[in-house]
């Protein structure tokens, strides 16, 4: 039982938190915008990058160096929509989304070209885990999963109590009417991508303290995070970070010796979990799994 | 004064012309309605005097300032608001919600004024929320505030966007049938609540209306269309008089209302 806590849940909650914030900004840019953005992940790789200089330029710790990885991803996302997604704005979603693909190749070849190939950490010594009782959890653990709860705390609370919120969910609903009523449209869609972008840097630091850097960091978890959106209901940020922990917390458990002494689940097979229960949820109930829920 | 002067207005879908050379005028502080046989142009002339369809000719006047061609929010932003024959509201924000939306020079909408400004902006909203809550009572809404716009019936909507006009501070609202689909206890309401915004507040109407009865209740003037024109103005029982717009009405086989 404490086995399976300390091996099995926790990692599934940290692994899903992190999910649930990058699902979180890609559901919200689909439902304010209506386009899936390929280089969220990318996006997550620029964030967690960014801290890596704050980190070895200051000597801070990775958490310290997260307004500095969101202040240097806000641009980003703010450069690319200007150049790329504001022209195409009123062009069918299949273009928008090759054409967020493009950026996304882009940013990561600057990644490339800035930092290399070499995976590389924000280098921290050995911290001992923490001990509850016979409950083990790694202190970075800990901070990853009290985090996401207040990031997420705080888009809730942006989306449904903020004037902001208020117009980005009006343009979610209804985009024309929006307009005509007098929402300013450009304004909103800036804010939205600096949240999402927010939300992705947030994400990147928290995937590379708990595993570490590589120029595919937010890529490799890209997919993932689409399926916990569509598992969410895409377009409801709240549903998209449910999604994400249960994604999350399902991968770790699949490999759980639910049946004798083996795991159910091979460990390399684990992120395959995820499409399966993207596809059994597309099958079942495409609209996703809260919706008409509120 | 007229708050609107609609001349020579054409609009050619392919090769139909929904509107054929209409003109008309709104007087200031009017309630001026607008009737005709289905496949008449209303519903053409306002979405084109909103700014929803560019003309192919003519001129539009909002108190004697040209808008031609303006666009739908340039023109919500001049104090030009409309309804829709089918309501259109934020569905899954609440009646309040909806309402608070269409106020006008919202700080807090757009970057980065949401991390600069709180204190105004919770100041302001705080005066919002009331301004939608006093609009609601007026309705007689004031009950449904917290309510999802999607759980309204379809009168309440109509209501609902009424109010969005108000909120907006629009001085000419545009109503597209304000009667149809909705049951007699409410078009009462409808009514009263039209006539009362005019009177109290001098908004100028223009009123899309099949019920006969009710735009010779509330109009003055009347512009009766067919075929993309206007083909009689004047007091209500003027135009029903008027043999053309007999022959229009059935004409076209349909009967008035």
């Amino acid at each position: 039982m404490i086995e399976f806590l300390n091996f099995y849940l926790i990692p599934g909650l940290v692994l899903g938190s992190i999910y649930a914030l990058a699902a979180a900004g890609l559901s919200l840019v689909y439902g304010v915008m209506r386009f899936a953005h390929f280089a969220h992940g990318e996006l997550m790789t620029w964030g967690a990058y960014a801290a890596l200089l704050a980190v070895g330029a200051l000597g801070i710790s990775p958490w310290l160096a997260l307004p500095v990885a969101v202040l240097a991803t806000i641009p980003v996302a703010l450069a690319a929509d200007r150049a790329f997604y504001a022209p195409l704005r009123r062009s069918a979603p299949a273009v928008l989304l090759i054409s967020s693909f493009g950026v996304a190749l882009m940013i990561r070849a600057l990644v490339y070209l800035i930092w290399g190939p070499t995976p590389e950490s924000y280098a921290r010594g050995f911290t001992p885990p923490l001990l509850l009782g016979e409950i083990r959890i790694q202190q970075r653990h800990l901070v990853i999963l009290g985090g996401a709860l207040l990031v997420a705390l705080a888009v809730h609370l942006l989306l449904s109590r903020s004037r902001a919120g208020r117009a980005m969910r009006a343009m979610a609903d209804d985009p024309d009417l929006a307009r005509i009523t007098g929402v300013p449209v450009a304004g909103v869609i800036r804010l939205t991508w600096a949240v999402s972008a927010a939300l992705a840097a947030i994400a990147g630091v928290f995937l590379a303290v708990d595993t570490e850097l590589t120029p595919l960091l937010g890529f490799n978890v890209l997919l993932a995070a689409f399926a916990a959106a569509i598992l969410g209901g895409i377009g409801r940020p709240w549903g998209a970070a449910l999604g994400g922990l249960i994604l999350g917390v399902a991968e770790e458990l699949s490999s759980y010796p639910w049946i004798g002494n083996a795991p159910l689940l091979d460990p390399s097979y684990k992120t395959a979990v995820a499409f399966a229960v993207l596809i059994l949820v597309l099958v079942v109930r495409p609209q996703g799994l809260f919706r008409g829920m509120g | 004064m007229n708050a609107l002067e609609v001349e020579g207005l054409v609009k050619r879908f392919g090769g139909l012309a929904a509107l054929d050379g209409a003109s008309f005028a709104v007087p200031a502080g009017s309630i001026t309605g607008l009737i005709g046989p289905n496949g008449a142009g209303k519903s053409t002339a306002f979405a084109t005097i909103a700014g929803f369809h560019r003309p192919d000719a003519g001129h539009v006047r909002l108190f004697g300032r040209e808008v031609t061609g303006e666009s739908p929010w340039a023109l919500h932003a001049a104090g030009l608001a409309r309804t829709f024959q089918i309501p259109r509201l934020f569905a899954r924000l609440t009646v309040r919600e909806n309402l608070m939306v269409a106020a006008r020079d919202q700080a807090g909408e757009r970057l980065p004024a949401p991390w600069f400004a709180r204190a105004r902006i919770a100041r302001e909203e705080a005066a919002l929320a009331a301004r939608a809550d006093a609009v609601l009572a007026r309705l007689n809404l004031a009950r449904h505030a917290d309510a999802p716009a999607s759980a309204l019936s379809g009168g309440q909507k109509k209501l609902v966007e009424l109010g969005r006009a108000l909120m907006s501070g629009a001085r000419v609202i545009l109503l597209d049938e304000p009667a149809a689909g909705v049951n007699r206890t409410l078009l009462r309401e409808i009514a009263a609540t039209i006539a009362r915004l005019n009177r109290e507040e001098g908004i100028t109407f223009l009123v899309i209306e099949h019920d006969l009865d009710l735009v010779a209740e509330l109009c003055t003037p009347v512009h009766c269309m067919a075929e993309g024109r206007v083909i009689a103005s004047g007091r209500m029982e003027e135009v029903r008089a008027d043999p053309m717009v007999a022959e229009a009405y059935l004409g076209m086989a349909i009967e008035p209302a």
